[in-house]
């Protein structure tokens, strides 16, 4: 983050005002890339002037944690700020609108789709959930967002992005959309309708749901305005998770010996993708925390698929939300939830080990 | 006088939408009548999904997030 955070100024002349949330917003992304690009010599830089031999165990700790620490927080400020921008595009009101009366199956893909672009905030999941079956969102529909919205976040591919490069984000990325769309297809296969509680059932009968669009009328000062915000928000919420992160994963590159996790999480222990999901499901942590230990983990031997399937359940699954879907869902339902995700994740890590 | 109503299951958001509102209208020395909404039933026949949401006079003018400083002095 640039310390340039303009508080939005109410500007009579919207001319202006557009110019200078322009103007802002280039000279942002001129600043980032003439941070990211310097990026090397100034770790060289900063490593040089500490007394430090290379090749021990500290030097390549603290190597590690300094080319890695700014490198991630400039990422992830990008990718949250265009995340944020994008956003402003979609609302949950619009999806819904997109998803009423979808079939099964294209449904499930368009709604895996737009849990990727559309705000989400599990504190809102329960509201969300019910305006989506109220207007008729058919409940497997339903799933494949309330699913792929949480797993498929900014953070995770923002970090993916920046500690594994763009090719393993995008794999997540379709592994995620993947396990959202098959996930929610099995559970509205499953015809689970009367596993919801029942003054949900009696309410997206009665049906009375206004179809309220709320008004957006948003220009790209407001956007980009939401992008910065964004940032302030989920950046500024997030680095010291990151950092403690980076430090534990710059421990165990500079202590933990070579092919280390090889025996435990490698490729040829096929145990070790189950253990994965059970021992990620009940942990809930932010992405921005587990990313650089695994990261750490994948250089000491680890499998990919393995660290995949364990992040995907630690993110995708968690405790506090299947508290807070108790409120509409019966246990039942939700067992099997939780049963039909992990069992897309332990999939996804089994091929990923076995292809690569 | 204006009927503001902010829905939210209790989240701090909702919260910080509810003190804004607060603090807008007694600098604009606006009065209003402003409720809290926590009822899921309540809020679902609003329309409203992203929580928090604000409602004047029964109309929805925000959803989702707290809004902007900007955008409550324009409801005044």
């Amino acid at each position: 983050m640039t310390s340039t955070t303009i508080a939005p100024n109410p500007a009579p002349n919207p001319a202006f005002a557009s110019r200078a949330a322009w103007a802002w917003t280039l000279a942002f992304l001129a600043a980032w890339i003439a941070l990211y690009a310097s990026l090397t010599p100034i770790a060289d830089a900063l490593l040089s002037l500490l007394p430090l031999e290379r090749g021990t165990h500290l030097a390549e700790a603290v190597h590690f944690f300094i080319y890695d620490t700014p490198k991630v927080l400039l990422l992830l400020t990008l990718i949250v700020f265009v995340m944020g921008v994008v956003q402003t595009f979609f609302s949950p009101e619009r999806t819904r609108a997109l998803l009423a009366g979808k079939r099964e199956g294209v449904g499930n893909v368009m709604s895996a789709s737009l849990g990727i672009v559309t705000p989400f905030c599990s504190c809102s999941a329960v509201p969300l959930f019910m305006g989506f079956v109220m207007a008729g969102v058919p409940l497997g529909v339903t799933f494949s967002f309330l699913i792929s919205a949480p797993m498929i976040n900014e953070i995770a591919l923002g970090l993916l992005f920046a500690l594994f490069g763009w090719k393993v984000a995008v794999l997540y990325l379709i592994l995620g959309l993947f396990v959202a769309i098959l996930a929610g297809w099995v559970i509205g296969r499953l015809k689970l309708e009367h596993l919801l509680e029942d003054w949900v059932r009696e309410m997206a009968q009665s049906a009375n749901a206004k179809e309220t669009e709320v008004p957006q009328g948003m220009g790209w000062p407001e956007r980009f305005a939401a992008g910065r915000h964004h940032v302030r928000e989920i950046v500024g919420k997030v680095w010291p998770y990151i950092l403690g992160g980076i430090a534990l994963g710059a421990v165990i590159h500079g202590y933990v010996p070579e092919d280390f996790m090889a025996a435990i999480m490698g490729r040829d222990a096929w145990w070790s993708v189950p253990a994965a999901v059970l021992i990620g499901v009940p942990m809930y942590t932010n992405a921005a925390g587990i990313i650089p230990v695994v990261e750490a983990l994948l250089a000491k031997g680890a499998a990919l698929g393995t660290v995949l399937a364990f992040m995907m359940s630690v993110i995708a699954l968690s405790l506090p939300e299947m508290i807070i879907l108790r409120k509409v869902l019966k246990v039942k339902l939700i067992a099997i939830f939780v049963g039909v995700v992990a069992s897309g994740i332990l999939l996804v890590g089994f091929v990923f080990n076995a292809v690569l | 006088m204006k009927i503001i109503k902010v829905l939210g299951t209790g989240c701090a958001n909702c919260k910080n939408t509810l003190k804004l509102i607060e603090e807008v209208a007694k600098a604009r020395g606006v009065e209003i009548q402003l409720e809290k909404v926590e009822d899921l039933k309540q809020i679902m026949t609003s329309g409203v999904m992203s929580t928090p949401g604000v409602v004047i006079d029964d109309k929805v003018v925000h959803a989702g997030g707290v809004p902007s400083r900007e955008k409550v002095e324009g409801w005044f």
